[in-house]
């Protein structure tokens, strides 16, 4: 049986890329239909949106590019079909240049699954640069930094637009972000405009946006792909619940099973290499 | 099995094979994906920055809408590149003195305040989103782990006699830390592979009926 181990632990590392490759493959060929339980800081997020007031705006900041889509994009879409369901406008902009074009394929999603009116039910404002010059701008005024939206129409002749004019406007900010962009929204945005935000982000950067949870700077936070899902699995049952049967997603719902198995394989490794390890040295000392 | 007839992704799943095949060896079709997606990166981020930022913020306001004064951000711009006549490189200071100070002047006040002065407030007050058995068991553990990580990098006195059990203790809320922080890593960094295996699996090949 030790040795059984000790040479386990000693395996060659194709043979363990293997492994994973099947154990990630697997759960996307024969869905596990999982589920997914709502975590506290999603749950949050979920409900302050579910619950604002007919023809709110919200403003979704898609500050990434595609190198971290498989986690934010499918937050992206989630919040966006979410608050068009509940005739809450989307107003979705972006600070990274490649952000723009996944902001706008999101929009087209809801476009064409929910028959969401481009203008009418939700806004692509676009891409400008410059972080805290644009964070603070929107706080004066939204037109000084969008003076057009996306395809050039002027922000006040947009139906959905009107009324529009600073953070006092707009119900909650949400940035979603693959780096620390959620952070100058929480210094420029929060701290000087008392802006509630929000933010999405990729797994690597969770922890370190936790304590701006605990302190109330974000109201609500999606972490990683974990968070997608769950997001995602609870916009699919009110999709359900409306008749949206098409518009159901399940991209990080079932990446996120196929995370699980990953999950498990890789703590498998770590104990296998562990006793590995610990058989190997008392063997040699004895 | 619905293989995809658009010509883009058939271009994607190439490129994603060619980066993947790194994990045999460096190869020339890797380094043929990595140079065109540096090149990819740099001309879109040039067409949208010029597009949306220098030329309606600088260019149309002064050429277009002849605002004057619009000339200064100008020629701090231009002095950026005076790095490339090693004669006059000095140049770049002014624009970087500029930046610098505005940027501060703009920022550590609201990010003191933000990172700082708010998290030290809610590592003593109530929890925003109300009070139960669990948060305030939560709340007890953030005072603790902070106070003993903070003493954990106190090096002004040696770490004995009352300092050691509670240096100890931050030892094990940073290890806490870190193991949380390779979890989301490890879990990031499989969200990126199934994110592509999706893509080449049902975008490309069509054999996840479930992928719209």
């Amino acid at each position: 049986m030790k040795d059984f181990f000790i040479k386990l632990a000693s395996l060659n590392r194709t043979v363990i890329y293997l492994i994973i490759t099947i154990g990630v493959l697997l759960p996307l060929v024969v869905p596990l239909n999982l589920g997914q339980k709502m975590s506290p800081p999603t749950e949050h997020l979920y409900t302050f949106i579910d619950t604002l007031p007919k023809g709110s705006h919200i403003l979704i900041s898609a500050d990434y590019d595609p190198s971290t889509l498989p986690e934010l994009q499918p937050m992206l879409e989630a919040i966006i079909k979410h608050a068009i369901l509940r005739g809450v406008i989307p107003m979705v902009m972006s600070l990274y240049p490649q952000g723009t074009g996944l902001g706008i394929q999101a929009c087209e999603k809801a476009k064409e699954t929910l028959g969401a009116r481009p203008d009418t039910d939700y806004v692509i404002l676009g891409y400008k640069p410059g972080f805290s010059a644009v964070i603070l701008g929107i706080g004066e005024d939204i037109k000084k930094i969008f003076p057009t939206n996306y395809s050039g129409i002027p922000l006040d002749s947009i139906p959905a637009a009107r009324g529009v004019k600073n953070y006092n406007n707009i119900a909650l900010v949400i940035s979603l972000s693959g780096s620390s962009t959620p952070l100058a929204w929480v210094t420029y945005a929060y701290t000087k405009y008392n802006q509630k935000l929000a933010t999405g982000v990729t797994a690597v950067s969770a922890a370190d946006f936790y304590p701006y949870l605990q302190t109330g700077q974000f109201i609500g936070a999606l972490m990683g792909m974990k968070g997608a899902a769950e997001y995602e699995y609870q916009v699919n049952k009110l999709l359900e619940k409306r008749g949206y049967e098409k518009a159901k997603s399940v991209f990080a719902v079932r990446g996120m099973e196929a995370n699980s198995i990953a999950h498990f394989l890789i703590m498998l490794f770590i104990i296998i290499g562990n006793l590995g390890y610990f058989l190997t040295k008392k063997r040699r000392e004895a | 099995m619905h293989i995809s007839h658009n010509p883009w992704v058939w271009v994607a799943a190439i490129l994603t094979l060619a980066i993947f095949s790194f994990l045999y060896k460096d190869n020339p079709f890797f380094k043929m994906a990595e140079h065109i997606f540096v090149g990819v990166a740099t001309g879109y981020g040039f067409v949208y920055t010029w597009n949306n930022g220098i030329y309606p913020n600088l260019l149309k306001p002064i050429f277009v809408d002849h605002q004057w004064l619009f000339i200064i951000p100008l020629i701090l711009g231009l002095m950026y590149l005076s790095v490339v006549v090693p004669k006059f490189a000095y140049f770049i200071r002014w624009p970087f003195a500029f930046l610098l100070g505005v940027g501060s002047g703009l920022s550590v006040p609201l990010a003191f305040r933000a990172s700082l002065v708010e998290q030290i407030k809610y590592t003593i007050l109530p929890n925003p989103h109300g009070m139960s058995a669990i948060l305030f068991i939560n709340a007890l553990l953030i005072l603790i782990g902070v106070v003993t990580v903070v003493l954990y990098f106190y090096f002004s006195t040696p770490h004995e006699g009352v300092m050691k059990p509670l240096t100890k203790t931050g030892i094990v809320f940073l290890m806490v830390g870190f193991g949380a922080s390779f979890g989301y890593t490890i879990m990031a960094r499989f969200s990126l592979l199934v994110g592509r295996f999706e893509f080449l699996l049902g975008n490309w090949l069509g054999i996840l009926p479930w992928l719209k």
